[in-house]
């Protein structure tokens, strides 16, 4: 008869040469029970001199149960097989002995089981060395993947899609002016402010038209675009063709013998390698609107003097530069993107990994591009 | 490579690997020309890795395959591309371009292939889909059909080509008794007047019995091909007492 409604109880002690373990009480998930896992084992191991040649386990006196004994009953009995000790059951209910025969009637997979591996700093920043080469390796066969690819094209055997390619277009253009809008308006504006409050203190309040010039046309209308598409359009193709990936549609064009490089990439690339320049251009309108609009409501400053100063600061190279490296951005945002799909796996979570990964990547290279193109820029004068 | 002249597909030694890890090893078959081979065993033992690497996805460790005699794994790149042009493959999910109307999945391999007019691919792609029964679907885009139709419309892309080979993945995975039976019914109908071989990955044992010639069955336990003949002769006298078990699963 069991001991219901009261705590739960493991007993173990030696007699008579048997390790005998007792339950007592209720085993349920509400029971309250605590760190009842290796105590069995634990008390195995404390015996010393008393030998046994016996594991018994006795469920009597248990009350209410579910699945939570079972952990317990799992210990007892392969304490009692590890150890080569006989198995008694005898004292055990029905119940758990028909549980305990599910658990054991398949053996455990000979090293199926994960082995945890804690990594100490070192190996840690050894692995992400590692990485770093496998991805330069991967981002080689990417570029020599594209140029195989375009050879193709030029040579009739693939076929461009048009049809993705206006598709695309569509989706990377003017369906993104209006957050380009909006970003290059408040960072015309932030500019402009940087301008009001350090120039006017050396009583140059004229120049803060040179200010927001440089600092849309040259850097951040090509930058703020770039980061932008990283995060709008560069996650979305990571996305989008990750989804393919998962769907087996990239396998399907493979037995097609048509290449993901020139049915997928290609077209993304080509939609954001021209659209990128004219996104450029319009943030830089805008960004320069917002800066003229600034230094008209706080330094009352006209449009014509402003536009006077913002002509003769910048000149035809200053455009040209942030057009370029909006064109570079755009190839980067849409290599990230697309390969960065390609190379998902074929789960929902690493769709959404591919999405991250595609943004990060786009993010930290054109940040660092940037500042290399600036640097040559600077040593040659333009 | 010993391939017959009748051989079709000729697989030998071939080992199937992920890095370390052996999926399967040592596999030697053949599939005769217009015939179905069945690919059996028990989920996880490999079935579609094998296919993976019969229409060149996955690379093999070791081993050969050939087609009509030719050398699949190590052939150029424009051999191999003459090759997949031969063969027609239809996934799982049916692994329709989300983006494209099922006609226009359809006229993909044609657009890319021939010099069709663009009427003419059209004209060709309802057809096709009128051979699976999707007469009239011809500007639905995948998502707005049922998977068994997906099924279906993928299998119509399969044979745009007229393909001398038919690959399956679970042809009949995840559908009901009726439509499944359908599904099979169109293979049988497809391989008697196109003429393709057809080789199919399965464990849905109506199916097996249905519409296979023959049979494989990858054991899981020894990595390799256990039993090889017709199905049911394997149903009736098992060569193993695995092949048994699966062939006459659900028998009182």
């Amino acid at each position: 008869m069991g001991t219901q409604g009261q705590k739960a109880e493991l007993i173990i002690e030696p007699i008579d040469g048997v390790f005998s373990v007792v339950l007592r009480g209720d085993w349920c998930l509400n029971s309250g029970l605590s760190e009842v896992s290796g105590r069995i084992v634990a008390a195995y191991k404390k015996l010393a001199d008393v030998s046994v040649s016996a594991v018994s386990l006795d469920s009597r006196e248990v009350g209410k149960w579910d699945s939570t004994v079972m952990p317990v009953v799992l210990e007892a009995y392969r304490l009692a097989v590890d150890e080569k000790l006989e198995w008694r059951d005898d004292q055990l209910s029905d119940g758990l002995k028909a549980l305990l025969d599910l658990a054991t009637a398949v053996d455990e997979k000979e090293g199926a089981a994960r082995l945890v591996k804690h990594r100490g700093l070192f190996e840690q920043v050894g692995d992400a060395v590692i990485e770093l080469r496998k991805d330069a390796d991967i981002w080689l066969k990417f570029v020599g993947d594209c140029l195989l690819g375009m050879i193709d094209i030029l040579r009739g055997r693939a076929r461009f899609r048009w049809r993705d390619f206006w598709l695309t277009m569509q989706k990377v253009g003017p369906d993104a002016l209006p957050i380009v809008t909006l970003i290059s308006f408040l960072v015309g504006l932030i500019v402009a402010f940087l301008g009001v409050v350090v120039l006017v203190r050396f009583g140059a309040s004229y120049y803060v038209s040179y200010l927001v010039g440089y600092g849309m046309l040259r850097e951040m209308g090509a930058l703020m675009v770039g980061i932008i598409m990283s995060g709008r359009t560069g996650a979305a193709f990571a996305a989008e063709i990750g989804s393919m990936n998962v769907n087996e549609e990239i396998d399907a064009l493979e037995t097609l013998g048509i290449s993901p490089i020139v049915f997928i990439v290609f077209p993304r690339m080509l939609a954001l390698f021209l659209l990128m320049p004219l996104l450029v251009i319009f943030a830089d309108l805008v960004g320069v609107l917002s800066g003229m609009m600034i230094s008209n409501l706080m330094l009352d400053q006209s449009a014509p003097i402003f536009i006077k100063g913002f002509l003769e600061a910048v000149g035809l190279p200053d455009f040209l530069l942030g057009l370029g490296k909006g064109v570079f951005f755009g190839v980067i945002v849409s290599a990230s993107g697309c390969l960065r799909g390609l190379l998902s796996g074929k789960s929902a979570d690493s769709v959404g990994q591919a999405a991250t990964s595609a943004v990060v990547t786009s993010i930290t290279m054109i940040v660092a591009c940037n500042t290399l193109i600036d640097y040559i820029a600077a040593t040659f004068g333009i | 490579m010993d391939a017959s002249p009748t051989d079709k597909i000729s697989v030998s030694g071939l080992k199937m690997a992920y890095g370390d890890f052996v999926v399967m090893q040592d596999l030697n078959f053949e599939v005769k020309s217009a015939e179905i081979m069945v690919i059996m065993g028990l989920s996880g033992c490999g079935k579609s890795t094998l296919l993976r690497h019969l229409i060149g996805i996955q690379e093999p460790a070791a081993g050969g395959i050939a087609y009509n005699g030719r050398d699949f794994v190590n052939a150029s790149v424009e051999e191999r591309e003459q090759m997949l042009r031969n063969f027609g493959v239809t996934f799982q999910a049916g692994a329709l371009w989300s983006s494209l109307t099922l006609a226009e999945n359809v006229m993909l391999p044609l657009e890319q292939y021939t010099d069709l007019s663009s009427r003419d691919m059209r004209a060709l792609a309802s057809t096709k889909l009128a051979l699976v029964g999707l007469n009239g679907f011809e500007d639905y885009y995948p998502s707005e059909i049922s998977g068994g139709m997906r099924k279906r419309a993928g299998l119509a892309r399969a044979i745009a080509m007229d393909p001398e080979i038919l690959f399956f993945d679970e042809p009949s995975a995840g559908l009901d008794p009726l439509s499944s039976h359908r599904l099979d019914d169109l293979i049988l109908r497809l391989r008697d007047s196109l003429g393709s071989t057809v080789v199919i990955v399965s464990h849905e044992l109506a199916s097996i019995f249905a519409i296979g010639d023959r049979a494989i069955y990858l054991d899981v336990e020894h990595k390799t091909i256990s039993a090889i003949g017709e199905p049911k002769e394997m149903r009736d006298a098992p060569p193993n007492p695995r092949v048994g078990a699966f062939l006459r699963r659900g028998e009182s």
